[in-house]
């Protein structure tokens, strides 16, 4: 048989171990792939869990996946055809930017305001402030990539607006997104982040303090949500969509910090 | 078309100067490796032949996370820095650097084993038997006649570390003028949603590579010391 003999052949030439690794591999059933697939911001890592927990709960055979990102990385990838059906953005300006290249199915909304915080593992947050950010003993600050991470470009425009921008911008240091910020502070290589509120109101975050940051220093956090193109055909994603502006989701978001819109 | 702001050429400077530095280490760190690891067939000479070519298979990230928390205040190298007074190694220059060395070793290590495996033992035993001490032997006899594998090794490091980005990004804080490579600048750029940015860029690292690999092949065929 031709194919045995191939195959006999190729197990030959390569390593014994790979080739038992690739058979098996091939042999294994491929999972399908989920129903309603969602992107989300990094700072709904806590709440949108929580939320989808209580989806599950009340609909035992959802089939829900949920993929969190920076905002920016996110539209970068559904504009290039990603298979997400939902998009939880950190700042609406990226599901209108979606919008308008037509690769949505409803109008991008409001589902949330976000606040961020100082928060430290080493220092005492509660009590500091974003002038005392300037101090010497402070050597390095984390905040999520201003360029592409909504949490951020707010970090950077409290910083301004307080003027001590350019007295930490050599200690600062950048995160991928808020979460990744959240854990160069977590791991006690950047003293102070500026995070998430909904991410320092995580249990193993919230045995530290935090320092609420005012919301007048920034421009608001408009959080904005979108059901793309892929997910308008499903109804599965647009019920998702729905559960998010429920009772219960909303006390879900207002106790991880989340202001709700009206 | 290819216009460079202040941004681009600081990422620049910082990607070749951590080129040009881990190269330099690499060169420095894989000859006496790559020589022992050709001297034969042990237990011992497997073992490290395995850990040099991790980084191959190991996902940069699981690097970068290790390196993160090994280097960091809390980590063994990271806290004894500290209590020496020195500062622990995330987020800075020195950092990416040894992450650098570790993760671009294989690239050194196996041209340079090749090398000297294809050399033989002949050369250096005639050189000994005519007195030629260690030194001697190696920039009189070794070193001229394996050049085309240090020449690869050197290449392939560069060209290597100049593509690193998993890495750089977990542990570096891509902070400008300090760890932020160019990898990371395009990443930006096209998280950012400014594609022209990441175009010319990406366009110019392209090109660079090719040239790489070119001088490469070039160099292979005439020494035919490498399998690539």
């Amino acid at each position: 048989m031709p194919l045995l003999r191939l195959l006999r052949r190729l197990s030959q030439h390569l390593n014994p171990v790979l080739f038992a690794l690739m058979v098996l591999v091939f042999a294994l059933p491929s999972h399908a792939s989920a129903a309603v697939r969602i992107a989300a911001a990094s700072d709904l890592r806590y709440a949108l869990d929580d939320i989808i927990a209580l989806y599950r709960a009340a609909h035992p055979n959802a089939d829900i996946e949920v993929v969190y990102g920076s905002s920016g990385r996110m539209s970068t990838q559904i504009l290039n055809g990603a298979p997400y059906d939902i998009f939880f953005s950190a700042d609406i300006a990226f599901p209108e930017r979606l919008h308008a290249a037509g690769m949505t199915a409803t109008e991008p909304a409001v589902y949330a305001l976000g606040r961020i915080v100082l928060w430290s593992n080493t220092l005492d947050a509660a009590s500091l402030t974003l002038e005392d950010l300037s101090s010497d003993s402070i050597r390095r600050i984390a905040i999520a990539q201003p360029a592409h991470a909504p949490y951020g470009l707010r970090a950077q425009e409290a910083l301004q607006a307080t003027g001590v921008w350019e007295a930490v911008q050599s200690k600062l240091v950048f995160g991928e997104n808020i979460a990744h910020a959240a854990q160069m502070t977590e791991s006690g290589a950047a003293q102070v982040g500026i995070i998430a509120l909904s991410l320092a109101k995580f249990p193993t975050l919230a045995e530290h303090g935090y320092h609420l940051i005012d919301e007048a220093l920034h421009n608001p956090l408009t959080q904005g949500y979108v059901v793309t193109r892929r997910g308008g055909s499903k109804p599965e994603a647009l019920a998702f969509a729905d559960f998010m502006t429920t009772p219960e989701a909303h006390e879900v978001m207002l106790r991880y910090g989340f202001v709700l819109p009206n | 078309m290819l216009t460079l702001g202040p941004a681009e050429w600081q990422a620049f400077q910082v990607t070749f100067k951590l080129c040009f530095y881990t190269t330099l280490i690499l060169l420095v760190l894989a000859t006496p490796l790559a020589w022992w690891l050709a001297q034969g067939r042990s237990l011992a000479r497997t073992v490290v032949q395995a850990i040099v070519a991790l980084p191959l298979v190991l996902p940069p990230t699981v690097l970068g996370f290790y390196l993160l928390i090994v280097l960091g205040p809390r980590g063994f190298i990271g806290s004894t820095l500290e209590s020496l007074g020195l500062h622990h190694l995330a987020f800075t220059f020195e950092g990416i650097l040894i992450a650098s060395v570790i993760y671009s070793m294989p690239f050194a290590v196996q041209p340079l084993t090749q090398a000297f495996n294809n050399l033989g033992r002949r050369p250096v035993e005639v050189a000994s038997s005519l007195g030629a001490g260690a030194v001697d032997r190696f920039f009189s006899v070794i070193f001229p006649l394996t050049r085309g594998g240090f020449i690869v090794a050197a290449t392939l490091t560069f060209a290597h570390t100049l593509g690193e980005f998993g890495v750089i990004l977990m542990l570096g804080g891509s902070i400008p003028g300090e760890t932020k490579v160019l990898s990371v600048l395009i990443y930006d750029h096209t998280e950012g949603m400014n594609y022209a940015a990441a175009h010319s860029l990406s366009l110019m690292l392209l090109l660079f590579a090719f040239i790489t690999l070119f001088v490469v092949y070039s160099i292979n065929r005439r020494f035919e010391v490498v399998k690539l």
